[in-house]
């Protein structure tokens, strides 16, 4: 008997080369259409994106260094990704981030201070999801919100929300993940019960290729997509630092999962360059090769690349930057004027409907702190 | 109408607050099935119509049948109530609770999810954000816990996350307790774990009555409930009044007055007290019954007023000891009954030990002299 065979590959998708060329992998050749449908104002606001990201990127890492937030969780290198993905949804889809998706909450809608609120300890998050494009709250937890995802996207099927036949209206649900979270029992979970009830979903993993310390090959020892056909779903690799493929493939995505057609899986091959969180320190487990190797794949410089080559303006640029700034810096300013919540805050939303406890420990905590402030200083 | 099905609508008319109505209740509870079918023709027959709505009446049902008649009425109410959990569909949950419900309701609403405790759980989750009103089946209490996570990690949150903009109307029913001489991991109690988990509100009828009213109070509440169901009180029948609507939710209840000792518990314990009171009654002692019926919050109004007048607590439960339930129960009565109490609160629980193989349940499990056990030592203060 002859060994088995075990080797595990899937082909990456790439419409876009490291320097910056339009040159799509034989897998890529049928999304090209879509990238060819997008016009010049939509092609500019992929880079206007990828551009203000890298600056609140900027800005948050200084703003925890400064004391000012609890913890940053840095996107730098993952652009791509994030932006073409985010791109891909229609309005009436619901997008279910990890933690590190601060540029797709704001391509939705949501105003990035209340990532910033969460991550200086003001808020839980908060932000409510039907009045910010359909983002969901960060979840904190590896892997919960793929459930939430999951159940969610059974919700718009026994609405009949999804597969009437009109795009226009159909929704779909796109779930962020990373190759660490893959790891955890509810990605497996939610994808059995996204097979199982053919969910109008995308799971969308960004493998950035390090969990804190630890490489994706102590995750998987096969490509992450290949899980999607184990599965009984799609799945496909692509460049996650090319911005084209990362919205074409997700547009095509959804569109057949608001079609009716199921769900599928798209693993964004990418890299965090930056620390997992600001608590971390990344020199202490990779290498400078491996991040000088993966500055050459910057998804910025090989898309500005292409968009000078297609003859954008030098003052586009020179726009973009300064709108950026402008943007990392009203957002610094914003974060800095947070107030502090009041102590209700602890007890007023633990429950939808009254509670004793809460009732009578608010009450407890609000006679004993003016027992303080009122009391006698003798 | 025969004397007999008098009194079940006498019991359950005086429901708010009679102690005797209860106790009553809890005897007819004992009947045989065959006592039942021979005695309560009349009863039946004069609530023939008791499967369509509306229509009031006493039925004779057992715990687990009234949960299903409290489903099915939920289900009718509100088409975003739907059900999900493993084999509840065709065969109607392995204790039958959910049967004919697929059949009436359909697949799309009586949902036979995969094999996922976390995966149930995560998914009603999302279901809930959508509008949905989740009633999760778990198969057995000691298969919780893969969905301990998604339960006190994010059910538990979402509201306070959300900031108040969302609300999560998912029940949890998990059928809980020993007495059914089952293998591991099927008779455990482990409802103290999501009492002290902020965000959850956890509940245990007792007789069919309550199950009956509890799991539609539940399922109509915006928080997240688990609901205990003690499986081995699953089969003896007992009044349901579908006309008259019991306590609220979260209240307890004095089901058998006396004057001597106090016994708190909730669930299949609070069978036990009431046989413990008949044998305590014989010998001269007077127990009041206290039944707990939520576990967060806890209603210590009754159980309050109760100690004020006997001085005396006894705590039972099914569950370990060691920071359970009754830890909290007795720490709170001493806080706040103190000058009331002639003797310090007692526990009496399961040991702090796995459950031992069902061959020693009746040794492990709190018993009816177990409880007077505890009697005699609070008596002798």
């Amino acid at each position: 008997m002859s060994a088995r065979e075990r080797d595990f590959t899937a082909p990456t998708v790439q419409l876009l080369t490291p320097d910056g060329e339009l040159r799509p992998t034989p897998e890529a050749e049928a999304y090209l259409p879509l990238v060819e449908a997008l016009d010049d104002t939509m092609l500019e606001r992929f880079y206007r994106d990828m551009a203000i990201s890298r600056r609140i990127d900027i800005a948050g890492a200084n703003l925890q260094r400064q004391g000012q937030l609890a913890l940053w969780v840095p996107s730098h290198g993952q652009e791509a990704a994030q932006v073409g993905s985010a791109h891909a949804a229609r309005p009436q889809d619901h997008l279910f981030p990890s933690y590190r998706e601060h540029i797709v909450g704001i391509i939705r809608g949501l105003d990035p201070v209340n990532i910033l609120a969460l991550l200086r300890g003001a808020t839980l998050g908060g932000w409510n999801p039907a009045e910010n494009g359909n983002f969901h709250l960060y979840t904190l937890v590896l892997a919960s919100q793929t459930l939430h995802a999951t159940g969610y996207a059974m919700g718009l099927q026994f609405d009949g929300a999804t597969a009437t036949g009109d795009p226009e209206t159909d929704a779909a649900v796109l779930v962020y993940y990373g190759d660490g979270a893959s790891s955890q029992g509810d990605a497996s979970e939610a994808l059995v019960f996204a097979a199982s009830y053919q969910t109008p979903q995308v799971f969308f993993i960004q493998n950035n290729q390090w969990a804190i310390s630890v490489p994706v090959s102590r995750q998987s020892r096969s490509p992450l997509s290949l899980r999607g056909g184990g599965f009984g779903m799609p799945g496909v690799r692509i460049d996650g630092n090319d911005v084209l493929v990362s919205y074409a493939v997700t547009r095509q995505s959804l569109e057949e999962a608001r079609a009716g057609e199921g769900p599928s899986l798209i693993e964004a091959e990418t890299y965090r360059m930056g620390a997992h969180t600001t608590a971390d320190d990344p020199t202490k487990y990779r290498t400078d090769d491996e991040v000088e190797y993966w500055a050459r794949r910057d998804p910025i410089t090989r898309y500005r690349t292409w968009l000078e080559g297609r003859g954008a303006s030098a003052a586009f640029f020179d726009d973009v930057d300064t709108e950026a700034a402008d943007v990392a810096a009203d957002l610094r300013r914003r974060a800095l004027d947070l107030v502090a919540p009041t102590r209700e805050v602890i007890f007023k939303h633990v429950y939808s409907e009254p509670h004793p406890l809460m009732t009578e420990q608010s009450a407890w905590l609000e006679a004993y702190e003016s027992s303080f402030e009122g009391g006698s200083s003798a | 109408m025969n004397a007999r099905t008098e009194e079940e609508l006498r019991v359950t008319d005086a429901t708010q607050g009679s102690a005797e109505g209860l106790e009553t209740q809890y005897a007819a509870s004992e009947t045989t099935a065959t006592d039942a079918a021979s005695t309560d023709t009349a009863a039946v027959a004069s609530a023939a119509p008791s499967t369509e709505r509306g229509v009031p009446g006493v039925q004779t049902l057992s715990l687990a049948k009234a949960i299903t008649a409290g489903l099915r009425e939920a289900m009718r109410a509100d088409d975003k109530v739907l059900l999900m959990g493993e084999d509840i569909g065709p065969l109607g949950g392995v204790f039958r609770v959910t049967e004919g419900l697929q059949a009436e309701f359909g697949d799309k609403r009586v949902l036979d999810t995969p094999l996922a405790e976390s995966g149930i759980v995560g998914t009603a989750i999302g279901l809930a954000m959508r509008g949905y009103r989740p009633v999760i089946e778990i198969q057995f209490d000691g298969f919780i816990f893969p969905a301990f996570d998604q339960i006190t990690t994010q059910l538990a949150r979402v509201t306070v996350r959300h900031n108040g903009s969302a609300s999560m109307p998912i029940v949890i029913r998990v059928p809980y307790g020993g007495h059914i001489g089952s293998i591991e991991h099927h008779q455990e109690s482990p409802e103290a774990y999501f009492a002290h988990t902020p965000g959850l509100r956890v509940v245990s009828p007792s007789n069919p009555h309550d199950a009956y009213w509890m799991i539609q109070e539940a399922i109509a509440s915006n928080d997240p409930v688990l609901f205990f169901e003690p499986k081995s009180r699953y089969w003896p029948k007992g009044p349901v009044d579908q006309a008259h609507a019991g306590l609220p939710l979260h209240a307890s209840r004095i089901v058998r007055e006396g004057t001597d000792v106090t016994v708190v518990g909730h669930g299949a314990m609070v069978a036990t007290l009431l046989q413990a009171a008949d044998i305590a009654a014989e010998e001269g002692r007077s127990l009041e019954v206290v039944d707990l019926r939520s576990l967060s919050p806890i209603d210590y109004g009754p159980l309050l007023d109760s100690v004020h007048r006997t001085g005396r607590l006894i705590v039972a439960q099914e569950a370990y000891g060691n920071v359970s339930i009754g830890s909290e129960v007795a720490a709170t009565v001493a806080e706040r009954a103190f000058y009331s109490l002639e003797a310090p609160v007692l526990r009496v629980s399961s040991f702090d030990t796995p459950f031992p193989p069902a061959a020693l349940e009746s040794e492990y499990l709190p018993s009816p002299d177990r409880v007077l056990e505890a009697v005699d030592r609070a008596l002798a203060y």
